[in-house]
């Protein structure tokens, strides 16, 4: 489904991926940990199509075609979704019309009829439910005035709207409480099928712990020094990533 | 506003100013310059009672006496008043007995901005007055009107066919010497529309105002007149557009409204004049225009609802003198700057009657290196026991070498008021697109969604028609100036 080669990439001339491959298959979860400043975000923020970052070398392929010459927009109707580690306050636009925007972007591309306001409130409160969210995501603005936990959450109902192929979650732990980290993990587990992929990226184990990952990839100074599967997780918790960064 | 009228997408196309065209016509345009001589020409140009040229000499003599206002936020070369000429019509040989009579060029002109003026293709719900540098060149509907008593016509013909309602409201609610361009206005003004509804009415449709400025030096003083007698209501719109020249033509509008017993003006502007040069700042409209209601009766209600996006230099405060007792007042604007564009808008709400109510709903957006300022004055007289008011004012900014600016002025001289205002500043940023781009929805969609968000409590107080228009408009200004 995705396959990164030797990807290089930076923001503002600094190059902070420095050679990343890897390969996903549908139904797969991957896991991909490190410590500050080891390229976990600038990866994110490629897959992502953000702007600011750019990709000097390497290939990016999503189910046949060049990630890299998609923006942000095309990315998303091809089937990427980037769950933000702070998604960003949009005052004035209602959370509820924003999803139908969002989804009715992918009615267009397909061809198909944009659904109607009635009939989308049907579709997302049985999402809502689904996940175990309040009415209050319906009536809210986008983000506005959210707490870190419930923007995290509306990441999250977002994704079960928009049904992606890949998911690629940035720090979707951080900043959650216990409940939170559990209420967001089993919404994600539920998304996930055969047909799908995740990856998720995080600096502490303990999301692993609700979302189990069948890869684990340790990042350090914009390479991958250390592949495993979830045990690899469980040993950098008790060592450190020094135990990988200086095994390297 | 119709939906014979083009989108706005095709009339701006790639961002640029579509209605930037100019039209050849044969025009008498009086030499540039301003004297008593002008003003009694002007009078006689009109054919007008006497009464008429009291009144402009009086305003003359005023302005003469008078000094243009430095205390808004603007800033601009001061104005030449000699080098604008005050008088410019389409040349006629005779009174125009119907449409047919009209220069074809101009009907193409009304008709290319979204107007078709002629009997096949006028609009069928709404009344129009297009008005073409000094002078208006047609009305519709009027017969139409006429039949159950509302008078809609230019103000010229008013002064010929009904002197005695002029007389008495003319400068009843925007005195002579209210203020400079005021006085100016009074003095020069050329044309404009009428409008009386008689009493127990409720007009059968929107009735409306088109300006155009087609001449370079000619300035553009109109005059609007709405009379709504008791139990009454009409809802009016206002449109305007100019060519692109690279000097600044000068708007100095007076229009003012009066409402009686339980009578409802509803006055909606979209001002799309020429703003100048988005780079360099060169030419465009300095919209200098006193716009005043006053609800003279018990229960009346004046709104004035209004979206800004052109003019070079806005300088516009839409206001209500609230004397009759439960008389209320209220004033919604969205004011986009781009460019270079200055804007000192805002609104006064008078509490003179018992009971009386405003409330003032003001959204700036300023984009570029452009400067936008609500300026507003809430006051309350001694009677006006119990009155309130509510304002709320904000600002969104876009990009970083824009300003916003808010000038609150509240005075109250009676303890049982209540009066809130409320403020707030926000910022439409490139990761708020970048967030609605990674969920698939196009740039342009996300501006739309995000302004219109800002927008939506004025936006619903427009026409259907004209709201879907003015959210267009800001949205094809705005795309690119966000980053």
């Amino acid at each position: 489904m995705l396959e990164i080669k030797d990807l290089h990439a930076g923001v503002d001339g600094n190059e902070i991926v420095k050679g990343i491959s890897l390969s996903i298959n549908k139904g797969e979860v991957h896991a991909i940990m490190g410590p500050n400043g080891s390229g976990k975000s600038t990866l994110a923020k490629i897959l992502s199509g953000h702007p600011a970052y750019e990709a000097t070398s390497g290939e990016i392929i999503f189910d046949d075609q060049n990630l890299l010459e998609m923006d942000a927009e095309e990315r998303s109707l091809a089937g990427v979704f980037m769950g933000f580690q702070y998604p960003v306050e949009v005052p004035g636009v209602n959370n509820a019309e924003f999803l139908r925007m969002a989804y009715n972007a992918r009615k267009v591309k397909a061809e198909e009829e944009e659904i109607d306001p009635l009939d989308f409130d049907e579709l997302l409160s049985g999402k809502m439910k689904m996940l175990g969210m309040e009415k209050k995501y319906k009536e809210r603005n986008l983000n506005d005035g959210f707490s870190g936990g419930e923007k995290k959450k509306n990441e999250i109902l977002q994704m079960a709207i928009l049904e992606p192929k890949l998911s690629v979650l940035d720090e979707t732990d951080s900043g959650l409480d216990i409940d939170a980290l559990r209420i967001v993990s089993e919404g994600v587990n539920k998304l996930r099928n055969e047909n799908n992929a995740l990856i998720l990226i995080t600096h502490y184990q303990r999301l692993l712990d609700y979302i189990k990952p069948d890869f684990v990839h340790v990042l350090s100074e914009g390479k991958i020094v250390k592949s495993g599967d979830k045990a690899l997780a469980l040993e950098l918790e008790s060592q450190g990533y020094d135990w990988v960064t200086k095994a390297d | 506003m119709s939906d014979e009228k083009s989108s706005v997408s095709d009339l701006l196309e790639d961002n640029q100013y579509k209605y930037g065209f100019t039209t050849d016509v044969e025009s008498e345009t009086f030499a540039k310059g301003l004297n008593e001589d002008v003003v009694r020409a002007i009078s006689k140009k009109k054919n007008e009672p006497e009464f008429m040229l009291n009144f402009r000499l009086k305003a003359f003599a005023k302005w003469k006496t008078m000094k243009e206002p430095a205390w808004p936020n603007v800033h601009y070369p001061s104005i030449d008043f000699q080098n604008i000429s005050y008088y410019s019509a389409p040349k006629k040989k005779k009174v125009l007995e119907s449409l047919d009579e009209v220069d074809p060029e101009i009907m193409r002109t009304f008709e290319k901005l979204g107007i078709p003026l002629d009997e096949q293709k006028k609009l069928a719900n709404v009344a129009v007055d297009a008005v073409f540098d000094s002078v208006s060149v047609a009305t519709t509907h009027k017969k139409k009107l006429m039949e159950q008593g509302i008078i809609f016509c230019p103000i010229s013909e008013a002064l010929q066919d009904y002197p005695e309602l002029i007389e008495e409201y003319l400068g009843t609610v925007v005195p002579v010497g209210d203020n400079y361009y005021a006085a100016l206005n009074s003095a020069v003004f050329t044309d404009g529309s009428f409008v009386y509804i008689p009493p127990d009415t409720i007009s059968p449709m929107e009735i409306s105002t088109y300006f155009r400025i087609n001449t370079e030096e000619t300035g553009q003083f109109e005059r609007t007149l709405i009379i709504c007698a008791e139990n009454s209501y009409v809802s009016y719109l206002e449109g305007c557009t100019a060519p692109q020249f690279d000097t600044n033509q000068l708007h100095a509008a007076v229009v003012e409204l009066v409402t009686m017993d339980n009578a409802e003006i509803k006055y909606s502007t979209v001002q799309n004049w020429y703003a100048g040069d988005k780079e360099t700042g060169k030419g465009g409209i300095y919209n200098f225009v006193t716009k005043r209601g006053k609800c003279a009766g018990v229960n009346s209600k004046i709104s004035w609802t209004q979206v800004e996006t052109g003019s070079a230099i806005t300088w516009k405060y839409p206001s209500c003198i609230l004397q009759g007792d439960n008389s209320s007042g209220e004033f919604y604007s969205v004011a986009l700057t781009n460019g270079h564009m200055q804007a000192d808008t805002g609104t006064k709400m008078i509490h003179i009657g018992k009971n009386t109510r405003s409330s003032i709903i003001s959204k700036g957006i300023s984009a570029d290196q452009s400067s936008n300022s609500y300026r507003g004055q809430v006051k309350i007289g001694k009677n006006a026991t119990n009155a309130r008011n509510y304002s709320q004012c904000d600002s969104m900014l876009v990009g970083d070498k824009s300003s916003a600016h808010t000038f609150p002025y509240i005075e109250t001289a009676n303890s049982s008021v209540q009066v809130e205002h409320e403020a707030a500043t926000s910022k439409i940023s490139e990761e708020q697109l970048f967030y609605f781009e990674s969920r698939g929805i196009s740039r342009e969609n996300a501006i739309e969604a995000v302004i219109s968000g800002f927008c939506k409590d004025v936006f619903k107080q427009l026409p259907m028609e004209f709201a879907v228009e003015a959210q267009k408009l800001l949205t094809l200004k705005l795309e690119d100036s966000v980053g």
